[in-house]
């Protein structure tokens, strides 16, 4: 049985136990043994995405202390991971960072090209619009984003579609960003908001009901303003269907 | 005024921020069909990156061979260390012509220097001849888009603007009729002017040649009506042979608009007989740039505007919210290497989505640039508040003791963030019941 380290980021942790868990359960019956290290917390993202480079450093020195001796470890966030994976190797001289770059994998990702999942026996009856979020698409490579002249593909679009009687719906823009963006949220609130309730209204518009996402954070600031104007739309993590925890 | 404060003002008229933005999109998707037709655009991209690299790597050597090529066309080569020179240059060769009028196609370089105010101040008249350029001119503003000056305008405000200006019929704005009125009012500036001035899209050290793309053919119309050329141009934008050039117009219009190229690729080899050429070589803070490993990339620029259509924040803030001559993205990082940093709050303009790095033509990593910046800002920006917030959530994330404490007080304070800026129209994320380590804990553990 092979060994994954599950890193949860705080704020999953904190708000989202569900995806959480979501995760874990979809990793253990996948027959994985899901360790869950008890003394995580952050990867470091908000402090390195504010200035604060100092901060970031010791976070990350923790990540790697923990996490450094699993073969995979997986976390249900993109942009964590894509810190992880794509930043680390700046912020800290630690031999320790290659290794990690490549053990690290987001859920999808790790679904898409370790697994190979070609089957899943769950069901979401209802229309939904697929966000993809900025990290995972143009720093991961989940997928291929509209600006490039590459075939295209995407990992996560791949796994919804394998999920029974899903409708997923096109969208005008097919990869804009949320606004979220971290930091950005609460330094420029005004624009911020403005790209969330864009957003949402192109999925509105596409009869969507639910707006599915890999990276809990666009969806936790598109749900913030679909909560705000009492709009007729859900979102939902992508594990949260794959694992049949909504149906 | 810093970015967000703009930007706030900006967003207040919704029907027009919304127009704004759909209209720079479009530009984005004119821009991705022309793109996508090409099989080989990925590796076009690729290429001029290459070509770039090369080049900014042995600029002494290319600027060098392109001065002596140049020279010898019988163009006068003049060297600027910065925009106060390079405007005492440009005034010293219209004096010498004892010119008083000049005109000028879109230079983002002489933007950048100040010059139309400079020579204003001297006595010299200077008309902006891209359509764009002329109309932001009128109004007395600086253009909002370096390749769509004028962007920002509705055809509505252009006509009571030429209504006041150009006599044009009240309440008369059909695109054609007031494009027709500029192009008349412009012919007699250009028949009148003594001297014209153009910028450099790419300046060949092969050939010592220089070209400048334009979709309105002013640039040529200028030269060949006035008796004295003068183009300014950046170190950077050098490029070493006339194939190297096939690469970029390939890339430059298909990324600025979606054309396949500029309507006007004009060659400007040598003086006109009888008539006088002079290029203006400026650094301006570039060669220290060069010098700087993880900026220097980002004077592999060809000002295309890629980057500031695809911009989800530009195009719902407009140029005006970056106080900055090159707004967008790439003009973010431009003011950042600036000494004088007015501007530093530019490093947070931006989600940090890539869609620019992505877009962009020569494949300059901008959003991580944007970033690098923010470490700089903190430093010498970042209010002693918002300093101690962070290092409060750094003490609470790196200690598991203080992290279960804190969730427990979180659960009942979180509407507390609303002070440190959620801002209005977005309900604050409520937290679990339950983590999910405490949720582990009790049902997982094992």
């Amino acid at each position: 049985m092979k060994k994954v380290g599950l890193f949860i980021p705080c704020y999953i942790d904190t708000i989202y136990p569900n995806v959480a868990e979501a995760t874990y359960k979809l990793l253990t019956d996948l027959g994985f043994d899901v360790e869950y290290p008890l003394d995580q917390s952050c990867c470091g993202q908000p402090f390195l995405n504010s200035g604060y480079e100092d901060e970031a450093k010791s976070l990350a020195k923790k990540f790697i202390d923990l996490f450094s001796k699993y073969e995979y470890i997986v976390a249900p966030s993109a942009s964590c991971v894509s810190t992880i994976k794509n930043r680390y190797k700046d912020l800290i001289d630690d031999d320790r960072v290659s290794k990690i770059e490549k053990s690290i994998f987001e859920i999808c990702e790790f679904l898409h090209d370790e697994v190979r999942l070609e089957s899943i026996d769950v069901s979401f009856p209802y229309r939904v619009g697929f966000h993809q979020s900025c990290h995972g698409l143009r720093e991961l490579n989940l997928g291929v984003s509209s600006e490039l002249s590459k075939p295209y593909y995407s990992k996560a679009r791949s796994l919804l579609e394998l999920v029974k009687d899903i409708k997923i719906v096109d969208l005008k823009r097919a990869d804009e960003c949320c606004g979220f963006g971290g930091t950005f949220s609460i330094k420029e609130p005004e624009i911020s908001i403005q790209m969330g309730k864009d957003r949402i209204e192109d999925h509105l518009s596409s009869n969507a009901e639910y707006i599915v996402g890999y990276d809990s954070s666009c969806l936790m600031h598109m749900q913030g303003i679909i909560d705000h104007d009492k709009l007729k739309i859900k979102t939902a993590h992508i594990v949260e269907i794959l694992s049949g925890m909504i149906k | 005024m810093n970015h967000q404060k703009i930007s706030k003002e900006f967003l207040k008229d919704k029907e027009y921020a919304s127009w704004h933005d759909k209209a720079l999109w479009y530009v984005r998707e004119k821009r991705d069909q022309a793109t996508k037709v090409l099989g080989e655009y990925e590796d076009l991209r690729e290429e001029a990156k290459r070509i770039k690299e090369h080049t900014i790597e042995h600029l002494g050597y290319y600027l060098e061979e392109f001065e002596k090529n140049a020279t010898k066309n019988g163009i006068k080569i003049h060297y600027a260390k910065d925009s106060y020179e390079h405007n005492k240059i440009a005034y010293q060769i219209i004096k010498d012509a004892n010119a008083k009028k000049v005109v000028k196609s879109k230079s983002m370089l002489t933007e950048e220097c100040g010059l139309n105010h400079y020579l204003e101040n001297l006595g010299i008249e200077v008309i902006d001849t891209d359509l764009g350029e002329r109309i932001v001119q009128l109004r007395g503003e600086a253009p909002t888009h370096i390749v769509l000056p004028a962007i920002h305008l509705k055809k509505e405000q252009i006509a009571k603007l030429f209504e006041e200006k150009l006599g044009a019929k009240k309440g008369k704005s059909d695109p054609k009729y007031l494009t027709n009125l500029a192009r008349e009012s412009l012919r007699e500036k250009f028949l009148e002017a003594d001297v014209a001035m153009t910028g450099v899209n790419f300046a060949i050290s092969q050939s010592g040649s220089i070209v400048v793309c334009t979709n309105e053919g002013n640039a040529d119309l200028g030269v060949s009506l006035a008796k004295v050329h003068i183009a300014s141009m950046g170190i950077e934008k050098v490029i070493p042979t006339i194939s190297d050039l096939g690469v970029f117009t390939r890339l430059l219009a298909r990324s600025a608009t979606g054309q396949a190229i500029t309507t006007y690729t004009s060659h400007f080899n040598a003086p006109q007989k009888g008539k006088e050429f002079h290029i203006i070589i400026v650094d301006n803070g570039r060669s220290k740039i060069i010098k700087d490993k993880t900026h220097k990339n980002s004077l592999h620029c060809i000002r295309c505007g890629a980057c500031l259509n695809t911009c989800p924040i530009y195009r719902r803030s407009g140029g005006k919210s970056y106080s900055y001559t090159i707004p967008g993205p790439i003009g973010s990082i431009l003011a950042n290497t600036k000494d004088n940093k007015n501007q530093a709050d530019l490093a947070f303009a931006s989600t940090l989505c890539g869609s620019c790095t992505d877009v962009c033509p020569v494949k300059i990593d901008i959003h991580s640039q944007l970033l690098s910046f923010r470490k700089e800002y903190i430093s010498s920006h970042e209010s002693w508040y918002k300093k101690i917030f962070y290092k409060l959530l750094y003490k609470i994330l790196s200690n598991q003791r203080l992290y279960t404490i804190f969730l427990k007080l979180y659960y009942h304070l979180y509407p507390l963030i609303k002070y440190i800026g959620w801002g209005e129209g977005r309900d604050i994320p409520k937290p679990a019941k339950k983590s999910f380590k405490e949720i582990y804990r009790s049902r997982y553990e094992k």
